[in-house]
Formats: structure tokens, C-alpha cells, sequence
């Protein structure tokens, strides 16, 4: 028996247990601590080199706190107007047919200022897949209201809670997208603890699979936090979003291809 | 040789049409044409017109404010385009609803009754090639044959059937003006 | 080269040239005076022949962004609008611009502000040739003045725009989208099917991955590319002026007018010399680059210019600065949809001689 000596007997790919994904670049992220958008990322980045897509991928990046999601996953990228990406990918994917078109988009983006190409391009079924984030909040600006902001929910722009008399209600999109003709298949999910990033993965998986056969467009949300903006550590954040966002926003699939015989991955919950 | 015409009329005469033929019979004839009409609402069923220009030389402006002929075809028109003939030119009009008869004495006018010939023939909706075949007796700057070959360039194929009942509008309205001079 | 002879509306003479030059992808939006040009293409359905993707989008905006897309793939795509709609699309055309992406834009100009008339004018210049959009950036803009140009233009925007890796900006008007003429049309042209090494079409194995974007937070890096911009306009002011002289030799009196203006100015030109008056047209036929130095050669000759557009006077001031004070210059023109004839032109041309 080896005597052991020091740290570096340790490192031995028999005890490696978690590693850097190989279509992550050596950008180091620029999210804040505890942010979901680097889970997102990292579960996207598995899914495109699980899938063998790497060479076939071609996503859009929103402009939000994701607008360099270009700079950490290694496929080609295009970068959009604030909430255009689901036209460019209109575009691209009808140009490119036999690639795999995705966006990345954030609830300002998706659900403010691009509500209009959100609706439509799911309404005309375009063939590829839309990864939603959904905060709640204006993270890249300062922390301002979102059009998924919660009744009740501080941000900078609604300071004593939103007051949806004043303010509004929020808008559930996904739920919108979900009844039109063009979608195929619509989830929703989070990634604020370790079973939920496996559902997530699981369904964002599945999504990247029905999307390869065309049918319509697949539309995955992932209900995130952003402790910066709403101002609690990341502990405080994720029990915050189990309180109060997902009451608003339930998790699972919205719409399932019926019938599904074409593919069937297993159960996300 | 260029010839510079305005068609004037109300929406649904024919005018754009009418203007239209001509255009496809210059190209027939080996003419530089421009068809230019007036555009967007006035079209459904306000005045229409069209300025059709036919040329042995390039073309400059499509625009104009003086022609040699004005073919008009309602009231409102030949208030309108009266002074816009160049002297010595021409006005052709139909006499239908015409209550105050242009007045000019340095232009040939033209009054024709189109609209009576087409109801005598039973087909009041070749007018305006009634209009168009008198036109073509005054001023012979296209051929008969040429014409009836835009014609076919100018319709789509689903109405080519109906070339034979605008030949004979045309012949009429020839022979409403008389033996070529 | 077999050309043929098509009598068609510069709308449709536009829509077919795109087909014929083998056209990746449009994306437009219905909008007067230049409906005709997605109708044609509809019914001309070229996803059948050529493979082109022809789409009507939710809005301009949605139409200008799905150019940025396809051309972000390398491909020849392309949009057209009337003047409300290219006011929608400047987010998009300034991000083009940014991410130095090939594309054509048309614009078939009507009258404005706002809503305005549905009749041609010439009042988008300003936008058209000195941004629009925010940021420093050039669109290369070409002005056809004949149904003829409006399709040759069409490959030639293509051209220009993937040389520079520019949009390209057709800036035409309500009459010439309207008015037909004849017409020579180049062959059908397969569809290249090969994307530049810029373009993002998937990274293969052992080349660096492609980013299509106008973003650069570090502002040392982004003057830098200001600067890379700026000498890219400047090869295209040195490379690529185009214009026309009509019957400049011996003029005393220069018209200087673009487009549909060029057209009735030439009229004009022939009416004053009807009555010895010695009048010349130099018609640019580039906005941007514009013929600055061939204005100026001409300035030193002749002893009154005429601006002449169907606007409030906007081209004029480029005029003025490439005359740089030689000769005294007017402007005329007709606005709000109205459109100056060759007489009116040549009147007020008189006005001036006797002004003198």
C-alpha cells in the first residue's frame, strides 16, 4: 500500500468526480455568485456536446445579463438587438434547415420589449428552441422591474412592491405559448438545487431532441434568481424563489407532443 | 417621334389598363415606353390616372405637365387636364356625363361616344378599347396589329379568350372616327 | 449574356432581379407604396425553383432582424419597406452595420413625417446617407432612376454589400416603384450555397467558433473598430462614386438631382436648351459615396446649381459642401407626395438667371 504523501495523490482520474463540460470555454464567467444562468449555460453546454450537435449549433444571445453567453460555450453565436433573437433564428434556421438554431433569452428580453417575436415565432412554429430565463428582474441594469416580476415583488422601478393595479400583472408567456398551434413542446423548470438541475437538464434535453425533427418550436423556461437584484445572499435567494416564484410560476411541462411516438426520453419529474 | 399621353378618368374605366395596353404594344413596336398611373386609394373608385409615354428615344421624365394627347374620360378629368394639351395637340373625350364641353380653340378635339357604342355592341366592358381604337385612328403611332399583340402581353392567359371582343372594340372605335386620313 | 425583355413596375422588376441573382432569403412586411415587391415574390414562389426563403414577417422590425440572421450565415438576404417602415427597421440596420453584415435594404420612399402620404418623395436622404440609426456607421446607398436600375441594383447592392461586408441601401421612390418600363433582365443565377469563413454556420472541428456581434464594453477596443470602420468608408468614398453627366460639357447651369428628380431634371435640361438656355444634369447615382469631386470640377465652370428633389432640401447640403462656396446653390423641389415637373423646374431655374 502506497504511502500517501500529499495532494497531488489525490488527483488521479479514478477520483475525478466533476469536471469542467468540454464545450465550455476558459472565459471565466461573469455572473454573480449563486447565479443560475451559469447552471443554465453549463447544462446547455453537456446537452449540445451529449447530443453531437456541436458542429450543427447555432444560438442567438439576448442582449440582458446573458449577452455574453458567446465568450463560454464553444459554437458559432450570433448576438441580437434586445429581444430580436427569435427573428434572426427565424431566419437562420430557415436559411440553415439542418442546423440546430437556439436562443438564450432573459424575461426583459422574451417577455418586454420582445413579446412580439417570442409570440409569432412560436405561433408560426418556427423549428428551433427557445431557453427562457426568467428572474423576475432587470439583473444587467441595475435590478429594475420585469414583466415576470411578481404582484408584490421590490425592484428598483417598483420599490414598494409591485402594485399591479399600477404596474400591471406579470406576464406568464410561457403559458401563452403553450396554447398556440406552433409550439411542440413547452416546460418549465428551475435549477435552484441539485434535483431541479436534473429535471431541468432532463427537459432541455428533450427539447433539443424534438426539436431535431422539426415540428414546431420548443420552448424551455427555467425559472432563476439573481441574488444581486433582489438583494439576499444565495442561500436567501433560492428560498425566496421556492416561496414566492414558484407558487407563481409551477414547474413542469406545459405541453407535451401528443402522441408521442416519435421519441420517448423519460419522465422529467 | 414621342408621344406623351395622359389617360384620366374615373377608377374602374379601364384607365390603367387601357395605359397599360399601349405600354405593351410600344414594346411590340420596338418603343421605349413608360407607363406612370396615380397610385393608392384614389384607385378604388375615385379619378384614375395614367401618363403613357411612347418613344423612339430614351425616355426622361415619366412625369409631366404637358401632353400631346389627353384621352378623358369624365368631367372632373376634363376639368383637370383642358390646359394641359400642348398647342396644337389633342383631346380625345367621351361625351358621357359631359356637362361643360371643353373649350379650347388651338387643340383637335375629339368628342366620341364610347360608352353608347360599347352598350350597342353588348359589352360594356370594352370601353375603354372603344376609346383606344378611336385613339389609335387619330394618332397612328401604333399599329392596329402591334396593339392587339399587347393586348396578350398585357392580360393573363385566363382571359386570353377575350382578345376577339376587344379586337372588334377596337376596329369600332376606329371606325367611330372614320376613314384613316 | 441573354437579357430579357420584360415591360414591369420597378416593384416587380426588383423582386424578380432578386430571384434572378439568386437571392438566399427575403424578409419583408407589407407597406405602400411597395406592396408588389413581397406579392411578386409570393406568387413567384422561387422556394420551389431556386430554393429562395421568402417570408412576410410579424413586423419591419421582426423583417430587419431576420436579415441580420440570415446574413449573419453568410447568405444574400435581403428586405424591403416604404419610409415609416425603414424608420422601424434603424435599430436593426445600425446592428447590421455594427456586425458588418452584407445585406440589401430597399427603400420605395414616400412622403413624410410620420405617417404621411403614400406618394413618392425623396425625404428619407438624411436617413438614407447619414445614419438613421445611432452609432457612426455608412450605409452604402444606391439611387436608381429608372425601372432598369432598379433591378440592376439589386446585384449590385449584393456586390457592394459582401465586398465591404456593408448593408447596402437602395433608395428609390414611389414612382419608380409604380411606374413601369422596360426592362432587360439578366439569366437566372444559381444560389451560391458557400458562406464566407466570417459566418456562422456551425464550427467545425479545428476552426475558432464565429460571433456575429456589435457588442465591445471595452471602449479602447471598440474606437479601435470605429477606426476600422472609418477606413472602410473611406475606400468606399475613394472606390466606389458612381454618377451620370447629361449634356455637362458646356453648361453654364447644373441641376444636381437624384432618382425620379434626375429623370424630370433631364427633362428640364432638354426644355431650357430648347430655349438656348445651357442647362447639365450630373445625377449621382451613389448617395453615399457621393460625387464630391465631381460636383466641385463642375462648380468651377458653371454659374448657378440647382438641388432638385422631391424634399425640403436635404441632399442639398452635401451639395453645398462639395461646391464649397464657388457658385450660389438652391434648392427645389415638391414635397408631401407632390412631384415637380420639368417646367416648374426650369421656371424657377429662370427665376434664379434673372435673380442674378
Amino acid at each position: 500500500m502506497a504511502e500517501v504523501t500529499g495532494i497531488k495523490d489525490y488527483i488521479r482520474p479514478e477520483n475525478l468526480v466533476y469536471s469542467k463540460t468540454r464545450l465550455m470555454t476558459d472565459n471565466v464567467l461573469h455572473y454573480c455568485p449563486g447565479c443560475g444562468h451559469s447552471t443554465a449555460h453549463r447544462i446547455l453546454a453537456e446537452i449540445i456536446d451529449e447530443e453531437g450537435l456541436q458542429q450543427d449549433a447555432i444560438g442567438i444571445s439576448p442582449v440582458g445579463c446573458s449577452v455574453f453567453l458567446y465568450n463560454y460555450i464553444d459554437i458559432d453565436w450570433q448576438e441580437a438587438a434586445h429581444g430580436r433573437a427569435p427573428a434572426l433564428a427565424t431566419a437562420i434556421k430557415r436559411l440553415c434547415p439542418d442546423k440546430f438554431v437556439f436562443t438564450y433569452q432573459g424575461d426583459g428580453d422574451l417577455a418586454a420589449i420582445g413579446t412580439s417575436e417570442t409570440i409569432h415565432s412560436c405561433n408560426r412554429g418556427e423549428n428551433f428552441l427557445i431557453i427562457f430565463i426568467n428572474n423576475g428582474i432587470y439583473g444587467m441594469t441595475g435590478g429594475q422591474m420585469a414583466p415576470t416580476t411578481i404582484p408584490g415583488m421590490k425592484s428598483s422601478t417598483s420599490p414598494y412592491g409591485r402594485d399591479t393595479v399600477r404596474m400591471g400583472f406579470p406576464l406568464k408567456i410561457t403559458d401563452i405559448v403553450a396554447t398556440l398551434p406552433g409550439t411542440y413542446y413547452v416546460s418549465r423548470q428551475s435549477v435552484h438545487t441539485a434535483l431541479n438541475v436534473r429535471r431541468a437538464k432532463r427537459a432541455l434535453k428533450k427539447a433539443v431532441q424534438y426539436q431535431s425533427l422539426n415540428r414546431g418550436t420548443c420552448f424551455v423556461e427555467i425559472v432563476s434568481n439573481c441574488p444581486a437584484g433582489w438583494k439576499m445572499t444565495p442561500v436567501e435567494a433560492n428560498k425566496w424563489l421556492e416561496e414566492n416564484m414558484l407558487p407563481y410560476y409551477p414547474l413542469g411541462d406545459l405541453k407535451v407532443p401528443q402522441p408521442e411516438k416519435d421519441l420517448n426520453p423519460g419522465s422529467t419529474d | 417621334m414621342t408621344e406623351e399621353i395622359i389617360i384620366a378618368g374615373f377608377g374602374g374605366q379601364g384607365i390603367l389598363s387601357m395605359g397599360k395596353i399601349m405600354a405593351y404594344s410600344g414594346v411590340m413596336q420596338d418603343m421605349e415606353v413608360s407607363w406612370m398611373p396615380s397610385y393608392g386609394p384614389e384607385m378604388r373608385g375615385g379619378t384614375a390616372n395614367v401618363t403613357v409615354i411612347l418613344s423612339d428615344e430614351k425616355i426622361s421624365s415619366p412625369i409631366l405637365r404637358q401632353f400631346d394627347t389627353a384621352i378623358i374620360l369624365n368631367q372632373q378629368s376634363l376639368d383637370k387636364f383642358e390646359d394641359s394639351v400642348k398647342k396644337g395637340g389633342i383631346l380625345i373625350y367621351d361625351s358621357h356625363g359631359i356637362v361643360r364641353h371643353p373649350e379650347r380653340t388651338d387643340i383637335s378635339l375629339y368628342c366620341i361616344s364610347a360608352v353608347e357604342e360599347a352598350a350597342k355592341m353588348n359589352n360594356p366592358r370594352t370601353f375603354n378599347m372603344i376609346v383606344l381604337g378611336a385613339y389609335l385612328r387619330i394618332r397612328p403611332v401604333l399599329t392596329l396589329e402591334n396593339v392587339v399583340k399587347g393586348l396578350g402581353k398585357s392580360l393573363p392567359e385566363r382571359y386570353h379568350y377575350l382578345i376577339p371582343d376587344n379586337e372588334k372594340a377596337l376596329r369600332r372605335g376606329m371606325e367611330i372616327i372614320g376613314p384613316a386620313s | 449574356m441573354e437579357r430579357e425583355l420584360r415591360l414591369m413596375k420597378g416593384n416587380e422588376a426588383v423582386a424578380e432581379a432578386a430571384i434572378r441573382a439568386g437571392t438566399d432569403g427575403y424578409f419583408g412586411y407589407p407597406i405602400t407604396p411597395q406592396s408588389e415587391i413581397v406579392e411578386y415574390l409570393m406568387e413567384a414562389n422561387p422556394a420551389e425553383t431556386t430554393g429562395m426563403v421568402v417570408l412576410q414577417a410579424e413586423s419591419e422590425i421582426a423583417a430587419i432582424n431576420m436579415v441580420y440572421g440570415g446574413a449573419g450565415c453568410g447568405k444574400k438576404v435581403m428586405t424591403t419597406s416604404s419610409s415609416p417602415g425603414i424608420s422601424l427597421m434603424q435599430e436593426g440596420i445600425t446592428y447590421i452595420a455594427g456586425a458588418e453584415l452584407p445585406c440589401l435594404i430597399v427603400n420605395i420612399v414616400r412622403g413624410g413625417p410620420g405617417l404621411g402620404t403614400i406618394q413618392p418623395a425623396q425625404s428619407d436622404y438624411f436617413q438614407a446617407v447619414k445614419g438613421g440609426g445611432h452609432g457612426d456607421y455608412h450605409l452604402i446607398v444606391l439611387a436608381p432612376a429608372s425601372v432598369q436600375e432598379m433591378a440592376d441594383f439589386v446585384e449590385l447592392g449584393f456586390e457592394l454589400a459582401f465586398r465591404y461586408r456593408n448593408p447596402v441601401m437602395m433608395l428609390s421612390d414611389g414612382a419608380l416603384g409604380q411606374m413601369m418600363e422596360k426592362v432587360y433582365l439578366n439569366p437566372q443565377k444559381e444560389r451560391s450555397g458557400i458562406s464566407p469563413d466570417w459566418a456562422t454556420t456551425g464550427k467545425p472541428p479545428g476552426r475558432e467558433r464565429n460571433i456575429i456581434t456589435s457588442l465591445e464594453l471595452d471602449s479602447a477596443k471598440q474606437e479601435l473598430f470605429n477606426l476600422k470602420l472609418i477606413e472602410k468608408y473611406n475606400e468606399i468614398r475613394e472606390k466606389e462614386v458612381r454618377f451620370e453627366e447629361y449634356q455637362c460639357e458646356d453648361a453654364e447651369y447644373l441641376f444636381v438631382a437624384y432618382g425620379t428628380s434626375a429623370r424630370i431634371c433631364q427633362k428640364s435640361v432638354q426644355l431650357a436648351r430648347n430655349e438656348g438656355i445651357r442647362a447639365g444634369l450630373l445625377r449621382p447615382v451613389t448617395l453615399f459615396p457621393f460625387p464630391e469631386k465631381q460636383i466641385s470640377r463642375l462648380a468651377e465652370k458653371v454659374k448657378i446649381i440647382l438641388s432638385v428633389e422631391m424634399s425640403a432640401g436635404q441632399m442639398i447640403e452635401d451639395v453645398i459642401l462639395a461646391v464649397g462656396g464657388k457658385v450660389p446653390v438652391f434648392h427645389f423641389g415638391r414635397m408631401g407626395g407632390m412631384v415637380q415637373t420639368p417646367e416648374e423646374v426650369l421656371d424657377f431655374l429662370k427665376l434664379k438667371i434673372k435673380e442674378a
